[in-house]
């Protein structure tokens, strides 16, 4: 079976995805068999697929420690295992594996408890490996659209609640359009280089006139497409609304797994084919980190449904990253890489309290559900704080270690206008964070029914805490983890 | 003898086209669709695209429009009464499709001045070059695709099949 | 410009032609040698012979729809064997385990789909399902 166009590192590489492809393929048809009691074998099935993975992912590593190589093409460049990549891997299956956990109870509360679900959530792994490991411009946009078209399918799950239903359509609709929009800037890549590959389409972007009309509108449209998947203004208005319709559980994993994917394409396109066209990218850039901190932060204050305020949270938070890129040095890079590490833990830690908020007969994502959750559940409530803490980046949580970095390197590059903005919108994001905070401490319980808990929402709250606490106290080791991916990166 | 074949197919894409517009009944106009991506599907055969050509007849003639027709039954879509159109399309519509017509063809004229004329059939053997690059050079995405579409199937299932 | 490539599409050419003087010489012989005398049971739909029951027009399932869908992802599924069976002797037996793969792939949820009865029809046919 192999040949010049299939060799043994392919296949290495390949392995991750394989096997979460295999196990995923498996729980879609072990499900058919199972009865109503029997679901939860899948989930214990789609974990031991991750876990599987992730012990392929070492074997690669110790492989390429050996050969003492960083980097690992394969299928002709057209995907390259670097730093980065094993990064954005280890979080996706990390965020994966976690989505999981709090799925289980949830689905079950929800009655939608059916195995295709960790089936797709298995399938949209592997889009976003390939969108952390791609070098080309057709398997990125493959992985891409395998990842997106998951989510289409998981955010309408709760095929009984409207609010579901509209959520999916909103997104589906959205998400087609604005791929498009991403690929009508990346035919014009390919037309102006003849390749699909990145990296000859950056060797053959440089050789063009500066102001290229064809240039600047490739970097418009590719942007913009990117903008609408991460999630940036002006292409942001449906993110709120997805969440906040979207199933509990599958915002969860919205908030961490695609948006980082979504990072990772972003980051591969603007450095390696764009990486020498900043100058026209910069200003653009400027103006969407800044608008998206603003918008994000103000209108985070108004909301009254826990999920939408996430949401726009989420919104705010993709404005400090993309400030990590326009400072664009070693530590701004430092900074995106640590902000994402932290921002996977934190946000599904507090979407995991949010995921315990659905009782039986409460949906649970308005922020009074939360009223006296310090009487009824007072672990819940202190790891809630930490969590929130840790979202308005105050120390010594881990949301402090990524926002220190990202401010460094805007005052090292020069931007300090940026970096006051910045440090003034914390103020503003302290207190909606704060009103949570408020609503759980403070207030009289509303009703007596206690948050639903099970073995994997106490895994997911234990690991996530954790984490947050201990990068934050401990944070050498992860400023040394970070190292590798940005060698990668400035290669 | 070619020319008269490229200028009957492409009357006949423009003639479905423009029924496609003036039909009132959303049926008649996805019957003229058919009648525009088969003329197309002639087009792409004559310069020698095969593989789009089949493409354009399988996939969009065929399964495409088997799920435009069924969405315009399942909707049971009715005669469309003209709304009030806007002025603006009245007086301007017919003057801008002009003008687009003719920059286009000033364009055309400017970038190809001497009349190098596409010959049919210019370009035979692209199926086989699809299928070298298809499962060769981009054998990767090529699988990849085989999970898209298990995912689409579960996707149209799980949303679209009733419970029992 | 290569002859050969137009000359093997002449008979398709032909059969076009035939089909288009067929359909249209039918259509106006009938109307120029039958006799019109239209009544209002001729004027009816035809429908097997027996008096038509009801209107046309009405909402159609979404199970004709969810067929649709499946229809279009199996007829994508077989737009790439035709590139493929093209060139399939130069390929070998790597290009026959590559769309073998392939294949078992979307088979799986071929078999997933016949399992949860999307094909079929009637609840009495899915065996309770």
């Amino acid at each position: 079976m192999l040949s010049e166009y299939f060799s043994a590192v392919d296949f290495l590489l390949l392995k991750p995805a394989i096997l979460l492809t295999i196990f995923g393929i498996g729980v879609m048809l072990t499900d058919l068999l199972l009865d109503e009691r029997q679901k939860y074998f899948n989930a214990v099935t789609a974990l031991v697929g991750i876990g599987f993975a992730a012990v392929q992912m070492l074997r690669i590593q110790s492989q390429m420690r050996e050969a003492g190589v960083s980097e690992v093409e394969a299928f002709r460049g057209a995907i390259v295992l670097d730093g980065l990549g094993i990064f954005f891997i280890w979080l996706f299956l990390i965020s994966t594996a976690i989505t999981i956990l709090i799925s289980f109870r949830y689905l079950e509360i929800e009655n939608e408890h059916h195995g295709e679900y960790y089936a797709i959530l298995l399938f949209a792994t592997v889009g976003m490996i390939f969108l952390a490991i791609g070098m080309d411009l057709i398997t990125l946009f493959v992985g891409l659209e395998l990842m997106v078209l998951s989510i289409y399918i998981l955010a309408g799950f709760l095929r009984g609640d409207r609010r579901s239903n509209e959520a999916a359509m909103k997104y589906l609709l959205l998400g087609a359009f604005s791929s498009g929009i991403l690929l009508y800037g990346m035919s014009l890549l390919y037309g102006m280089s003849n390749s699909t590959n990145l990296r000859v389409i950056g060797s053959a972007l440089s050789q063009r006139p500066l102001g290229d009309p064809l240039v600047i509108m490739a970097v418009v449209t590719i942007a913009a497409g990117l903008f609408f998947k991460i999630g940036a203004v002006p292409f942001h208005q449906w993110l709120p609304d997805v969440y906040e319709g979207a199933p509990h559980s599958v915002a969860a994993f919205m908030s961490v797994g695609p948006k980082v994917a979504a990072f990772a394409l972003l980051l591969r396109l603007f450095l390696v084919p764009l990486g020498e066209l900043r100058e026209q990218w910069e200003p653009l850039l400027i103006g969407v980190a800044v608008a998206t901190m603003t918008l994000g932060n103000l209108a985070a204050i108004s909301q009254s449904n826990i999920k939408r305020m996430l949401g726009y949270s989420a919104i705010s938070h993709v404005g400090y990253i993309l400030l990590g890129l326009v400072a664009g040095n070693e530590t701004g890079l430092k900074g995106i890489v640590i902000y994402l590490l932290v921002y996977v833990f934190m946000n599904l830690g507090i979407f995991t309290v949010v995921v315990a908020m659905r009782r039986r007969d409460l949906v649970g994502d308005e922020i009074n559900d939360m009223a006296g959750l310090m009487h009824k559940s007072p672990v819940m409530a202190i790891l809630s704080l930490i969590f929130l803490l840790s979202l308005a980046g105050i120390p010594p949580t881990a949301g402090f270690l990524g926002k220190y970095f990202i401010f460094l390197s805007l005052l090292e590059t020069g931007h300090y206008t940026l970096a006051v903005i910045a440090v003034l919108y914390v103020a503003v994001a302290i207190y909606y964070y704060f009103r949570i905070v408020v609503v759980m401490f403070m207030q009289p319980p509303a009703d007596q029914e206690l948050p639903s808990m099970s073995l994997g929402i106490r895994c997911a709250l234990g690991v996530t805490a954790a984490m947050t606490l201990f990068m934050g106290l401990y944070p050498e080791p992860f400023i040394q983890l970070a190292t590798g991916p940005v060698l990668a990166i400035l290669r | 003898m070619y020319q008269a074949l490229f200028f009957l197919f492409a009357a006949s894409a423009v003639g479905f086209a423009i029924n496609l517009l003036i039909q009132r009944h959303p049926i008649h106009s996805a019957l003229s669709l058919i009648g525009v991506m088969g003329s197309l599907a002639s087009l792409y055969l004559m310069l020698g695209a095969e593989f789009l050509a089949v493409v354009q007849v399988i996939v969009y003639a065929g399964a495409v429009m088997v799920l435009f027709v069924f969405v315009i039954m399942l909707l049971n879509a009715d005669k469309e009464e003209p709304s009030d159109r806007s002025k603006m399309a009245k007086y301007l519509g017919l003057p801008l499709l002009f003008l687009l017509l003719a920059m286009i063809t000033v364009v055309i004229y400017r970038q190809f001045p001497e009349d190098a004329m596409v010959q049919f059939g210019d370009f035979p053997g692209q199926t086989a070059a699809i299928g070298r690059l298809l499962f060769r050079d981009f054998l990767l995405p090529f699988e990849v695709i085989s999970i898209l579409i298990l995912i689409a199937i579960i996707g149209a299932i799980v949303l679209a099949k009733k419970e029992p | 410009m290569p002859n050969y490539y137009i000359q093997s599409y002449i008979p398709i050419l032909m059969l076009l032609a035939v089909v288009i003087l067929l359909a249209v010489g039918m259509l106006v012989a009938s109307y120029l040698l039958g006799q019109h005398r239209p009544t209002r049971e001729k004027l009816t739909a035809y429908e097997c012979g027996i008096t038509p029951t009801g209107d046309a027009r009405h909402r159609f399932s979404v199970k004709f729809y969810l067929v649709a869908m499946l229809f279009i992802l199996f007829d994508v599924e077989v737009i790439f064997l035709y590139p493929w069976a093209v060139i399939f002797k130069e390929l070998g037996i790597f290009g026959f385990v590559e769309m073998l793969l392939f294949l078992v792939i979307v088979l799986a949820g071929f078999a997933y789909l016949w399992k949860k009865g999307a094909l079929d029809w009637t609840k009495a046919d899915s065996g309770g399902l």
